[in-house]
């Protein structure tokens, strides 16, 4: 029995429609006019007991949205929504205990205090006693490898030392289901690579499942076999990673710095050309040639720095969507 | 897991206080800063004192005096700003996490208030030794009885106070910037509480309608019965409960529609 379930979900905000000027600021003062912006349309899938899934999707996409419907912060405009046996959205106690939500641009940590004052009220606040709160706290810090970082004030911590505390303040309770918004958002590589691993081994370990968004490939490869694309509120996509690769990066971005300027097309037959700004260049190349059009670039120019990376997903998406591939 | 709802209810109290505190002394010079801006009635003091006209109400210099301490003192531990906490939580989208825990989030704004005021009491009393110094003699011991009840309607008006930022608080939900309708109340809570001049120098028609509002329970009410003056005490102590028991539900009530409001709207 599948502890996520969506059927039909669907969410439309409503938001303020202000003309810009003086004009439009009077008449929205004495005449508020809003319209209905959809967000989420019709969206279903469910996830089983100890997947970890990847949500993945641009800017704007619905990914927060549905995150929030599931976690029970928003009511769905329609459609129905179960998570660990409950309707998100009632908030019920036993609901409430049996699920967690980071936000990477957000807080639950109090700013300047040390984390383990948070954690305390959180052992208290989710009924775990004095002795079984240590133990966890010691389990987890252990996995994060944090140690004296839980002593000092939060404004004190690094960006990723904060992640890592609030992961901790998050699984403190032992939720069965962990969404995540984005955690590796703003990390340095090692970082990321730390958080991912933690989640990898918290699932391993705990069967805890996780549902995560984020805009990095690199946290959705490590850890998600399975992935769900929204694009403009629409699920367009939900399966294996793998068909999902084949389908979104086919190339791979090299950047070049050269010595010396060249025209674009000079770099016509290598790949195609995305930009090409005097001395800087980006081109798309296919995975399969790439070997080869490396070293014939590097033989051809005076090549400065040559980095190879995947693009950006929410590029790739964005011409996935452009070129019509999924519609 | 904790054995009883009760025994659950007080390490979670335990917890949310301490931690509170710990944070308040992290502000403490900032707090120590808000103590000293509470001297309103301090002042009123002075100036009352300088023109004599407590004379006109029944009241000597001296009660005049004591009754002046008396508010200070009730104003410090009756402050309440639960509405400023809960926007800049709700703007800086702080509040989302604390709706996801089992705990109503007023809750912990509860604990920070009643931190604060802990963290408050040792600047209160350097300023009241100060007074002392420089007005000799209008420092006062009161009766323990009368001290016992002070603090009582104190603590009950500060969870009236609360209660009443509480429900404005929850006009967040369908404004940004509640914190305007609070400043609204400001200006019948400072002349109607007593905080600027006590009751009994209101005109007799002024001081009927101030008695039909919560403000005189708020300041002038717990100051009478520390500085010692003559008051019902049955009849302050009836109309706070009974403002209590009105809004309480109400708050209670336009909480749950204030959380479905900003379910329904976005988080």
């Amino acid at each position: 029995m599948p502890i996520i379930r969506a059927e039909g979900l669907t969410k439309t905000y409503r938001v303020a429609d202000k003309q810009p000027g003086l004009r439009g600021t009077l008449r929205h003062f004495f005449a508020r006019r809003s319209r209905e912006v959809p967000a989420v349309k019709d969206v279903s899938f469910s996830i089983e007991a100890g997947e970890i899934v990847g949500f993945l999707g641009p800017n704007g996409a619905g990914k927060t949205t549905t995150l929030k419907m599931l976690s029970g912060l928003i009511h769905p405009t329609a459609g129905t929504v179960e998570v660990a046996g409950h309707v998100p959205y009632r908030r019920q106690g036993n609901f409430l205990r049996s699920i967690s939500l980071v936000m990477g641009q957000k807080q639950q940590l109090i700013w300047d205090l040390p984390p383990l004052d948070s954690l305390r009220v959180n052992a208290a606040v989710y009924g775990l006693d004095d002795a079984r709160a240590k133990r966890r706290i010691t389990e987890l810090a252990e996995m994060l490898e944090l140690g004296d970082e839980l002593s000092r004030p939060v404004r004190k911590l690094s960006l990723g030392e904060r992640m890592k505390a609030e992961l901790l303040a998050a699984l403190l309770h032992r939720p069965s289901v962990l969404f995540l918004d984005e955690p590796t958002l703003g990390l340095d590589v090692n970082a990321q690579a730390r958080v991912r691993d933690f989640l990898a081994d918290i699932n391993r370990r705990t069967g805890t499942t996780v549902l995560l968004t984020s805009h990095y490939m690199g946290d959705i490869t490590a850890l998600c076999p399975r992935v769900l694309l929204i694009h403009q509120g629409h699920l367009f996509h939900d399966g294996p990673l793998d068909e999902l690769t084949e389908r979104l990066a086919p190339c791979r971005e090299v950047r070049l710095e050269l010595k010396d300027p060249a025209p674009a097309e000079a770099f016509a037959g290598y790949g195609a050309v995305e930009s090409c700004q005097g001395h800087q260049v980006r081109l798309l190349i296919p995975r399969d040639r790439l070997t080869a059009a490396v070293a014939r670039l590097l033989a051809d120019f005076a090549v400065v720095d040559l980095e190879v990376s995947e693009p950006p997903v929410e590029e790739l998406i964005g011409r996935l969507f452009r070129q019509g591939v999924v519609a | 897991m904790s054995r009883s709802p009760l025994v659950h209810g007080l390490r979670v109290a335990r917890a949310l206080f301490t931690s509170q505190y710990a944070l308040m002394l992290e502000y403490r010079a900032e707090i120590a800063l808000w103590a000293l801006s509470g001297v309103l009635p301090l002042i009123m003091l002075g100036v009352w004192n300088g023109s004599g006209a407590g004379a006109d109400a029944g009241l000597s210099p001296l009660q005049l005096g004591r009754y002046f301490l008396a508010a200070f003192v009730v104003r410090q531990f009756t402050i309440v700003w639960v509405i400023q906490a809960f926007e800049e939580d709700n703007l800086q989208g702080r509040l989302s996490p604390y709706l996801l825990q089992p705990l109503p989030p007023l809750w912990r704004y509860l604990a920070a208030h009643l931190a604060e005021q802990v963290t408050r009491l040792p600047f209160v009393v350097v300023i009241l030794a100060l007074v002392a110094l420089v007005l000799p003699g209008t420092l006062w011991w009161p009766s323990p009885l009368s001290f016992l009840l002070a603090v009582v309607a104190t603590h009950l008006v500060f969870l009236l106070r609360f209660l009443i930022q509480s429900l404005i608080t929850m006009a967040c939900f369908w404004s940004e910037r509640a914190a305007a309708l609070e400043r609204l109340q400001m200006i019948p809570y400072l002349f109607l509480s007593g905080l600027v001049a006590p009751l009994e120098t209101f005109p007799e028609g002024m001081r009927a309608l101030a008695f039909a509002t919560p403000f005189p329970w708020m300041i002038w009410f717990p100051a009478r019965l520390l500085s010692g003056g003559e008051v019902d005490v049955a009849a302050g102590f009836g109309a706070l409960l009974a403002w209590i028991a009105l809004l309480l539900p109400l708050t209670l009530l336009l909480w749950k529609a204030g959380i479905r409001r900003y379910s329904a709207m976005g988080a």
